[in-house]
């Protein structure tokens, strides 16, 4: 089946001309037909607008890169004139005047967008029960979640409902719902993509990145979206790398860390010996491996839940019903236009995640909140610089567990907040990591995930590539 | 019991850029609504600010000239607060470290100087305009229009210290603080059309006490007069209130410019918590000394230093400094001027004379002529050769303010050279003589002064472009004398 193929070797067929794009895009739209009542990855399918897209890269034939590659677009991107909701009620009618510059990027590359796939509200969730349209169900068990809050397009790949897709992560975003799909997610270094049209959760730790099959496919999408744009002044304007040249199979004498932290009682039996296992797997291949403790890591959780609803309490203050979006019809005066209006829009975790915001903010609470979160942040990233004094690359678990039930930690959002815990402290100290299957338990995979250093995404894709290499998981894939 | 007054100014300017702070949308005023916009000023989802580098350049200019100390690294912040003019419902600010700090004015109120601190200098960014039908504010209106044109403009805030003792000084200081803005060109500065823009913090004290007493926050101030008005009607309002054992609440009041009188609109009590913290959109601003050092030398002389050198170096009297110092544009014309013709004091008569005469009789400004410095110079050196006499010159300048012709081109045209040929003298004063008999003789009786009558009639045949002298040597040898 062609929508099974991975973007590199759609690629060659597409450039020896054995396949054309229109039948690699039509293979995806079939799977879509086939399992998306059961998946439903997508908020929205464009289905013409690929097809358009996939023409014009047959007719003209030149396949470099990108190419005529379906792909999948995570609602909280903006698309010109396509519908752009971030799964939330109040944006369920937005038609974005504009592209984000990824988008633009992916236009630019030739690839065929063939449509937008569902998330936790405003990409704030775990599992996609947080979307205010549907729960996005696991492709290996229906019913387990995706993960979140990019688990459609996470489900997506995992299910050859599109070639490649891309995810957001703020905490975890893209690697958790890559480790419960069996994929590979690739979070990059804070400022190495842009995030202008990104619709922001919280601003400083937000970050675009690919989710695909394998390791090679994410270099390639990380090969068209990494660069400075001077419409985000928090992207970095330095060279962008061919991360094709990362993927080399050895990691011989390469110092690899094993986070201590992350092993203890809080994370699964099964999934602490498939990352013992990888630790191993990376020692028989050369690499030395040791245990390494990163004592802030335990603040991490509570110090994100400071500051990443705090910059969202003020990014979702503009879905006002003033100008897009949702707009209350019960609005006999401006207040009460506001209260209902939100009332109406957003759903419960956001609305949680506001309140904790605006509390966190608010006079009088700012430094006992907001400031000491601000400064244990710089703690953790210290303790991630002495770290890598001694490493090369850091290693651990991407999540606790494998995929958990559709409607298990629902009711408990503690619970839910802390299957992020081995993802959040990247996204707080603002580097590079990536989540690849590395085992399974139970019929569900088990992610592993490597961190490196700030602009360090070749060591994690060199790494990542050599374990791939020498191991099957990423073969695998979910009957549906 | 006897007063102190405590007035404090925030006073808003907008920069003179060609876009807004964070986007490329014009800052044009006066176009139809809604159509400066773009995703990024109408805070559509996913947009991000890019700072304006020339509104950083022009606040720093600013700063510099009023003596602030740049700050190595500054932040903008995010002030939080609901509202249809703020379409992203926060406003990107200053807050806690703002571009420049620690500076002083000084400004002269009845002939003294007094020096006024600057607390701060930073930058933020405008709202849009609310239009309401069925009511004059958002509550009761039956409608409300939004136009985001204005949204993103930037604009200069500027503090000063509670050193200002009476309204009078707080007037005293916007007019110099305009003059400044203006003179080195990073804002037009007008009151009336809100490019100018100023609250006042104001409180009363016993004289002698240390301690502030309550203040008030005036706003509503749309010119200088206002401004004092303003002042006056509430530093009154306070001593009435407190000499009668009264008490001051602290709020905001509206200037009413028709009653003249402050009117309460809110109380600080229900003050918003506006939720300040760092917007992790941009990155600090951290000036290079390079670039410092650049906008210090695009900054110029300052009006303070002009006056000096007006005053010592071209001995000019302190009434001409102050004419020529009154706006920017005729302060550039007379050093333009000056630049090709080595005569201060010449140039300064005619520009305080008859030109700034015209300019009143025909309600216009310096920037509004045609006529350049180099030619009014070019007219100025045409006396001089003795081409033109001082006199003629006067309608000559009055001829190219109307036309916009050039000065040689008028003199050209009408034939307005003066006659340098004696022979062409010479027969006039024969038409003359022979038309005056009467005067001829009583000259030639002895009655000297005649011959200025005579002269008179030569510049009249001539249309004045003999020159007199001349024109007497000539009678005087013509009559035998």
């Amino acid at each position: 089946m062609l929508n099974n193929l991975t973007a590199h070797e759609a690629h060659s067929l597409l450039a020896s001309k054995k396949i054309s794009s229109v039948e690699l895009t039509e293979a995806v739209f079939a799977q879509i037909e086939k399992t998306e009542n059961k998946l439903k990855a997508y908020v929205t399918l464009t289905k013409d607008e690929a097809l358009k897209r996939a023409k014009a890269a047959d007719n003209n034939g030149n396949f470099t890169g990108l190419a005529g590659i379906p792909i999948a677009i995570k609602d909280n991107m903006c698309t010109k004139g396509i519908l752009t909701t971030c799964s939330s009620k109040i944006l369920a009618n937005y038609l974005p005047p504009y592209d984000a510059t990824i988008v633009e990027k992916l236009a630019a590359a030739g690839a065929a967008p063939i449509g937008k796939t569902n998330l936790d509200e405003f990409a704030m969730g775990s599992s996609t029960e947080n979307s205010g349209f549907h729960t996005t169900h696991n492709p290996w068990d229906l019913n387990t979640v995706p993960g979140g809050s990019s688990g459609g397009s996470a489900a997506a790949v995992a299910s050859g409902e599109c070639i490649l897709a891309l995810g957001s992560d703020t905490g975890g975003s893209i690697r958790q719902p890559a480790s419960f799909c069996g994929v590979v997610g690739l979070k990059p270094t804070y400022g190495r993509v842009s995030r202008y049209g990104l619709v922001a959760f919280a601003s400083s730790l937000d970050q675009i990145g690919p989710l695909a099959k394998d390791v090679t496919d994410s270099a390639w999408l990380m090969n068209v979206l990494a660069g400075y744009d001077p419409k985000d002044s928090t992207s970095v304007d330095i060279p962008v790398p061919d991360y094709r040249m990362a993927l080399v199979n050895d990691v011989k004498k390469f110092r690899i860390g094993l986070i201590s932290d992350l092993m203890g009682k809080g994370t699964d039996e099964a999934v602490k010996a498939a990352i013992k296992d990888a630790a191993r797997k990376l020692e028989s291949l050369g690499a030395i491996v040791e245990e390494v403790s990163l004592p802030t890591f335990e603040y991490a959780v509570p110090t994100y839940y400071l500051i990443a609803p705090a910059e969202a309490s003020s990014n979702l203050a503009r879905f006002d019903g003033v100008k897009f979006g949702h707009r209350s019809s019960d609005a006999p005066d401006l207040l009460t236009m506001y209260y209902n209006t939100r009332r109406e829009g957003f759903g419960a975790e956001v609305k949680r995640r506001i309140m904790l915001g605006t509390y966190a903010l608010s006079a009088g609470y700012y430094d006992a909140y907001y400031l000491k979160a601000l400064k244990v942040r710089t703690l953790i990233k210290q303790d991630f610089e002495k770290a890598f004094k001694h490493f090369d690359v850091l290693i651990s678990p991407t999540a606790p567990s494998p995929a958990f039930k559709i409607g298990e930690k629902a009711a408990d959002p503690l619970s839910m907040y802390l299957s992020d815990i081995a993802t959040i402290p990247v996204n707080l100290a603002g580097l590079p990591a990536i989540s690849l299957p590395c085992g399974f338990s139970g019929g569900l995979p088990i992610g592993l995930q490597i961190i490196g250093e700030a602009f360090a995404e070749e060591k994690l894709l060199q790494v990542a590539y050599t374990y791939e290499q020498n191991t099957e998981w990423h073969k695998r894939r979910p009957t549906l | 019991m006897k007063y102190e007054t405590i007035i404090g100014l925030e006073i808003h300017a907008q920069l003179l850029t060609e876009s807004k702070m964070f986007c490329a949308c014009s800052t044009k005023f006066g176009a139809k609504p809604n159509t400066n916009i773009c995703p990024v000023c109408t805070g559509q989802p996913g947009v991000l600010p890019v700072m304006n580098q020339k509104a950083i350049e022009l606040a720093i200019k600013t700063a510099l000239a009023l003596n602030c100390k740049i700050e190595k690294s500054s932040v903008f912040a995010r002030k939080n607060y609901f509202y249809p003019d703020l379409p992203k419902d926060f406003q990107i600010s200053q807050y806690e470290l703002p571009l420049a700090t620690l500076g002083h004015l000084d400004i002269v109120v009845e002939g003294k100087k007094k020096r006024i601190g600057i607390t701060r200098v930073h930058l933020e960014e405008d709202a849009g305009k609310l239009v309401h039908k069925g009511a004059a504010r958002i509550m009761g209106a039956t409608e409300s229009l939004v136009d985001y044109n204005r949204t993103g403009v930037p604009l200069m805030e500027i503090v000063s210290e509670p050193d200002l003792r009476s309204p009078a000084e707080a007037k005293a200081f916007m007019e110099t603080l305009q003059h400044l803005l203006q003179f080195i060109g990073v804002c037009d500065a007008k009151m009336e059309e809100g490019s100018l823009r100023c609250d006042a913090n104001i409180s009363l004290r016993p004289a002698g006490e240390q301690k502030f007493g309550t203040k008030t926050e005036v706003k509503n101030m749309n010119s200088f007069k206002a401004v004092f008005k303003a002042l006056k009607a509430e530093e009154k309002r306070h001593e009435e209130v407190l000499s009668e054992g009264g008490k001051i609440n602290q709020e905001t009041r509206f200037f009413d410019d028709i009653t003249e009188q402050t009117i309460g609109m809110r109380s600080k009590e229900y003050a918003h918590d506006y939720r300040y913290f760092p917007e992790p959109d941009l990155v600090p601003i951290e000036p290079s000394a390079d670039w410092l050092a650049k906008i210090k030398n695009t900054s110029g002389e300052l009006p303070e230093a002009k006056r000096d050198r007006f005053l010592n170096e071209y001995k000019l009297p302190e009434a001409d400094a102050e004419v020529l110092l009154a706006t920017p544009a005729l302060t550039a014309y007379f050093e333009e001027c000056l630049k090709l013709y080595d005569h201060p004091k010449t140039i300064a008569n005619w520009l305080m004379g008859d030109l700034t005469a015209y300019l009143k009789t025909n309600n216009l400004a310096i920037e509004q002529i045609n006529l350049t410095p180099a030619q009014l110079v070019e007219m100025l050196q045409m006396i001089d050769k003795g081409t033109i006499s001082g006199k003629l010159a006067k309608t000559i300048l009055v001829e190219a303010l109307k036309s916009g012709k050039t000065i040689k081109d008028i003199v050209a045209e009408q034939g307005l050279t003066q006659i340098s040929d004696e022979g062409e003298i010479k027969n006039i004063i024969d038409e003359v003589i022979e038309k005056n008999p009467k005067q001829v003789g009583e000259f030639r009786s002895g009655k000297d002064a005649v011959v200025m009558f005579l002269v008179g009639q030569v510049m009249k045949l001539s249309k004045g472009r003999a020159k007199p002298d001349a024109v007497q040597k000539l009678l005087r040898q013509k009559l035998g004398q």
